[in-house]
């Protein structure tokens, strides 16, 4: 059940990004929803599920991009293992620990998808790209981190039903 | 006899009087007499009628407003069926211009097969310049294919599935294109930027180029056909200690606004890999 969720709601995410939320550029940077839903999943307490949704978020967006195979799974890999490790370090403050975990995914993401680039021989200056990929994605997934928490928060109240006590 | 000789000058005085009354009448002796007579009467037949109508009124007008409500909001919905129609038509028309420009193109150059395609998505990734077509293997299209619009070249298919395929656009970071300007016949390399600009470059310090100059391709190197248009020389960068001489240039192809291209499917791009010569080491 939890699976079919995932799939489904990173289908309908990977459809999203890339017909609406990549169009909507700020200079030449986007906002990421696979990789806040990710994160925003990971810090939810309760959740064990959170590395399988990676791996099938992971899975959609390499379907829709022409980066190596496997680039933006690992990437999501880290940016869940940063945030697994903040929410047991700012657990007192989830949207501080939202926040913190967009800002430093999407730099390990940005750099993993830079790297791999640059691995397959193509010349891409790195100050320009900080200005005009990292900083406006980086701002836009700030914008957004909240919203998605919110979101992810009443998806996992869902999925994982509070216990009532005998 | 004596009785029946009354009763016929009774009828004839009264016939006499009729006729002069009528007389008088006809020629407007009467006119005051009969305002005098008729106003009352009249007054008292408007009064009558309007109380009458207001009482109907008051009786009828919750039908009439239980009937107007529907009324309007059968129009309401009628107008907002009509707007969206309107929208649905003037993107169909917008659609048919599109297509129409690309039938033009086609005929213009018969030379070439063509197969059309709708852009369905771009790439996820800010650093690829890429776009998704929904059309594949099944429709005869293979890695390699040029991709143009009726504006100029857009790129090449990157990678095919049955039903879809990738295209690399020209102004990606990985895409290099031989190409030759127009008037002065320099050659040069255009290059895709992470801006998503592209970049004459590799052009000889002893050619002279003009800004406005057409960009072709070349067609050396078997990747694109020869003459297809990629954009206009903008601003021209020699410096002194630079081995060649490099330009900006403006790409016929808007990328942020394509919605339709065109796959020239007769047209192989010839691997010259194995022709590269690999630097052995000494």
């Amino acid at each position: 059940m939890i699976y079919l969720v995932g799939m489904i709601l990173f289908g309908i995410l990977a459809i999203l990004q890339s017909t609406i939320v990549s169009r909507m550029q700020l200079i030449n940077g986007t906002a990421d929803l696979i990789l806040l839903f990710i994160v925003a999943w990971a810090l939810q307490d309760k959740v064990e599920s959170a590395w399988q949704w990676c791996v099938i978020g992971g899975l959609f967006a390499s379907f829709y991009s022409a980066l190596p195979f496997g680039t933006l799974v690992f990437g999501y890999l880290i940016a869940t293992s940063i945030a697994r490790t903040l929410k047991r370090r700012v657990w007192k403050a989830p949207y501080l620990a939202m926040l913190a975990a967009t800002f430093i995914g999407t730099l390990v993401l940005q750099l993993v998808s830079l790297s791999a680039r640059l691995l397959t021989g193509v010349n891409i200056p790195i100050i320009s790209t900080l200005n005009i990929i990292f900083l406006p994605g980086l701002l836009l997934n700030l914008i957004l981190a909240i919203p998605v928490y919110s979101i992810m928060r009443d998806v996992a109240g869902w999925l994982y039903p509070e216990e009532l006590e005998a | 006899m004596k009785s029946n000789t009354p009763q016929f000058l009774q009828l004839f005085i009264i016939l006499l009087i009729i006729l002069g009354l009528t007389g008088l009448a006809l020629s407007g002796y009467l006119t005051s007499a009969s305002r005098i007579v008729v106003g009352p009467i009249v007054s008292a037949q408007t009064w009558i009628a309007k109380r009458y109508q207001a009482i109907q009124s008051l009786i009828t007008q919750p039908e009439d407003i239980n009937t107007l409500r529907q009324s309007n909001a059968e129009l309401e919905a009628e107008n907002s069926r009509l707007q969206v129609q309107i929208i649905e038509l003037q993107q169909q028309v917008a659609e048919a211009q599109l297509l129409s420009t690309l039938v033009d193109y086609e005929r213009r150059h018969v030379e070439n097969e063509y197969v059309a395609a709708s852009v369905i998505a771009r790439d996820l990734s800010p650093f690829m310049h890429y776009v998704i077509i929904d059309r594949g293997s099944d429709d005869g299209l293979r890695k390699g294919m040029p991709v143009i619009t009726q504006q100029g070249l857009v790129g090449n298919i990157a990678a095919v599935t049955s039903g879809a395929a990738r295209v690399q656009l020209i102004n990606d970071p990985g895409s290099s294109i031989n190409v030759i300007l127009q008037q002065s016949a320099v050659e040069g390399v255009v290059n895709g930027q992470i801006t998503g600009e592209i970049e004459l470059d590799m052009v000889s310090k002893n050619a002279t180029i003009q800004p406005g100059e057409l960009v072709l391709t070349s067609g050396l190197g078997g990747k694109y056909p020869a003459n297809l248009v990629i954009g206009q020389v903008v601003t021209i960068r020699s410096e002194a200690y630079a081995l060649f001489q490099s330009a900006s240039v403006q790409p016929a192809v808007d990328f942020s606004q394509l919605e339709i291209v065109l796959i020239v499917t007769n047209f192989q791009p010839e691997d010259i890999s194995p022709l590269v010569p690999v630097p052995s080491n000494p």
